[in-house]
């Protein structure tokens, strides 16, 4: 065993460890830590297999930005974990026995005769190889239609993000300045003609 | 590597990057004309004349593929594009008085409904997998985002979350069914994976297993049983304009997405799919019939009655290949092509019914709601009882002829046992369209309220009532334009 076979079973372990310990640990807040810990040795096996650029992505955007997003909710939220985990017992025997069926089922279809590594071995890296270099030259040439789509999805996300929370409240004391200066002595007073009227008591 | 790259030829896309276009123009104009409320809604269904007008103008005898063959432009493509169209004009149309009743009428709302309607489009032009799965995302997104638009509504919001975390699931399952896809053949273009399969070279084994997957998840977009668990929910709790759009157009995508992925792509594993699909049918159309009886609410009723629709269209579907032998294929095709259009009218007219009778701070939806219609409006009582025995399938109208049609097509596969069963099943649910005729007619209205649609959904719902009874009177006519459309694509 090399050190990078050593490496990728590190890797592998310690990914599926920390997947486990995401949907098991009972504090939100360390579920997504260990989250995070999933993506880091993820990240591992990626350059392991010479993907850097992937590597990269997967820590900036996912542990960089998503998750600390995901741990303020998280922090913000107050969860109550006796409530999500009633019937969590209940409902064990059922979902272990459905979920290790499906595992074997999976196993016996796939098992290593199909996606061995003789069977697709990996290609051969050219001199001067660049893997961000090759991943941008597709994602503007042959894959410039679904990257754009990509784009108008993240566009759909903003407005219905948008439309979902703002609100107009009717109760705010804001005022608008441009309404205010461009009121006219019309809009305020009212000039009525009447006849004028005695006193009384005189 | 790079010098090979030839740049795109946009024309052949034409109606969806002026429909994007115009999308972006009225997210501008609604924000500066917010005063105008009509300027939004009117933005939106002349952009989606604009792009039925480049429909034709680009539609071509051949297929046409561009950006790098992962958009097809074909006769399929234009033909749906143009449906599509119609009906989420007619949704928009029959939709505007009951959102300005409930104050949803933002902008919002029309600009989800373009952007959905753009999502279909690619759906309906995808010649790529990824692309497929892109336009669904496009889709389901707008849809979600609609579905929880009514904001005060706790059901409304509980039915989003349902639709979303389940949706979620489903492209999930798909995604995981193209990767084994792209394992087994190397590669996600359609007419790729399609000559792969053709020269045999490939290992069925992986990709039966993925087609597992991609079988789940086109069913839960059609929302077939197994898959249907969304259904009901988000067509109770959504508002009703929502409900008649996610009732129509997209049902036209997903015929799309079953045909471009099970037939272009994959028909050489027709006898795993249509085994699969079989059971998806017969299934949906014994719940989907039999559910809808127990139901008190005229929208849950007609969620249920869209599952069994959608398991009659996929009884169609599983005729086409016999033993390898495909002489039945362009039959079948078009038989659930002219079912899918037949359901998409109904619907739009049956769902239109109930936002005709609802008004301000009232929602039609139950069934009582429907009580002595005929001595409130004795033409729209009409105008239902076309549509429920449209639906039930009773001679003649376009119901009828798109269930014989199925029918024939699954007793000329030598299916006949299905056949009769389905037309048992269809027998039991005749039952609960005759009760809303029968509230209608014999029973006596629990309010006299007069109806307060305008005038531009009474004249559009007629007109789309009397189209389902005229198009029962002169069935050739769709079943001959499915037709040329089908042989001219493939």
């Amino acid at each position: 065993m090399d050190f990078k076979t050593f490496l990728f079973y590190l890797f592998a372990t310690i990914l599926v460890v920390s997947g486990l310990r995401v949907i098991t640990a009972r504090n939100p807040v360390h579920a997504v830590l260990f989250l995070v810990l999933a993506f880091f040795n993820a990240a591992g096996i990626w350059l392991l297999l010479a993907a850097e650029y992937l590597a990269i992505t997967l820590l900036v955007v996912y542990v960089g930005a998503v998750m600390v997003l995901f741990l303020f909710v998280v922090m913000m939220l107050d969860i109550n974990l006796e409530s999500i985990r009633r019937g969590f017992w209940h409902h064990l025997p059922f979902g272990t026995a459905i979920g290790l069926l499906m595992v074997a089922e999976m196993a016996t279809v796939l098992g290593g005769r199909y996606f061995d590594a003789d069977i697709l071995p990996a290609p051969a890296i050219a001199p001067g190889y660049s893997n961000v270099k090759e991943l941008g030259r597709v994602l503007y040439t042959e894959y410039a239609y679904p990257f754009e789509l990509a784009s108008v999805i993240l566009l759909v996300a903003i407005i219905a993000a948008v439309t979902l929370t703002l609100r107009k409240r009717k109760d705010t004391k804001a005022l608008n300045s441009s309404v205010q200066l461009a009121v006219k002595r019309n809009d305020r007073i009212r000039i009525v003609r009447m006849a004028a009227e005695k006193e009384q008591g005189e | 590597m790079l010098n090979q790259f030839v740049a795109p030829d946009l024309y052949p896309a034409a109606p969806e990057i002026f429909l994007l276009a115009m999308a972006c123009v009225i997210l501008f104009v609604d924000l500066l004309a917010s005063q105008r409320r009509w300027i939004t809604p009117f933005l939106s269904v002349a952009s989606l004349v604009g792009a039925a007008l480049l429909t034709v103008l680009t539609a071509s005898e051949f297929s046409v593929l561009t950006f790098s063959n992962t958009y097809i432009n074909d006769a399929l493509s234009s033909f749906l594009k143009l449906l599509t169209y119609l009906s989420v004009a007619t949704a928009l149309i029959y939709g505007r008085g009951y959102l300005r009743e409930r104050n949803l009428d933002k902008g919002e709302y029309y600009l989800l409904a373009l952007f959905a309607t753009l999502g279909m489009m690619v759906m309906i032009s995808a010649n790529h997998f990824l692309v497929m799965y892109l336009g669904i995302e496009l889709l389901s997104l707008s849809l979600y985002a609609m579905v929880a638009m009514d904001r005060e509504s706790v059901r409304a919001t509980e039915a989003a979350m349902k639709y979303f975390v389940l949706g979620a699931l489903a492209s999930g399952l798909l995604l995981y069914g193209m990767s084994m896809v792209y394992g087994a053949t190397g590669s996600l273009e359609i007419s790729v994976v399609a000559q792969a399969l053709e020269q045999g070279a490939v290992n069925k084994t992986v990709l039966v297993f993925g087609l597992v997957f991609l079988v789940s998840g086109i069913a839960f977009k059609l929302g077939v049983v197994p898959f249907h668990m969304w259904i009901p929910d988000v067509y109770h709790g959504a508002p009703t304009s929502v409900t008649l759009f996610i009732g129509s157009a997209p049902k036209l995508a997903g015929y799309a997405l079953a045909i471009r992925f099970l037939v272009s792509g994959l028909l050489d594993l027709a006898v795993h799919w249509q085994t699969m699909l079989l059971i998806l049918a017969v299934f949906s159309i014994v719940l989907g019939n039999l559910a809808a009886i127990a139901q008190t609410n005229i929208k849950r009723m007609l969620a249920y009655s869209t599952i069994s629709h959608m398991g009659f269209m996929l009884l169609a579907l599983t005729a086409g290949v016999q033993g390898g032998n495909t002489t039945l294929a362009f039959p079948a095709y078009i038989t659930a092509l002219y079912y899918v259009v037949a359901y998409v009218l109904m619907a739009l007219a049956s769902f239109g019914m109930i936002i005709l009778l609802s008004r301000k701070g009232f929602e039609a939806e139950e069934l009582e709601d429907f009580k002595g219609l005929n001595k409130r409006s004795p033409w729209f009582a009409l105008m239902m009882l076309i549509l429920m025995f449209s639906l039930a399938g009773i001679p003649f109208f376009i119901g009828f002829w798109a269930k014989f049609a199925v029918l024939t097509v699954v007793v000329a596969s030598g299916k006949v046992a299905v056949a009769v069963f389905a037309v048992i099943m269809s027998l039991i649910g005749a039952f609960y369209y005759l009760r809303v005729v029968k509230c209608m007619y014999f029973d006596s209205p629990r309010d006299m309220t007069p109806i307060q649609a305008g005038a531009d959904l009474r004249i559009l719902l007629s007109i789309n009532s009397l189209a389902v009874a005229l198009l029962g009177v002169f069935p050739q006519k769709v079943i001959f334009l499915c037709q040329y459309v089908l042989v001219r694509t493939f």
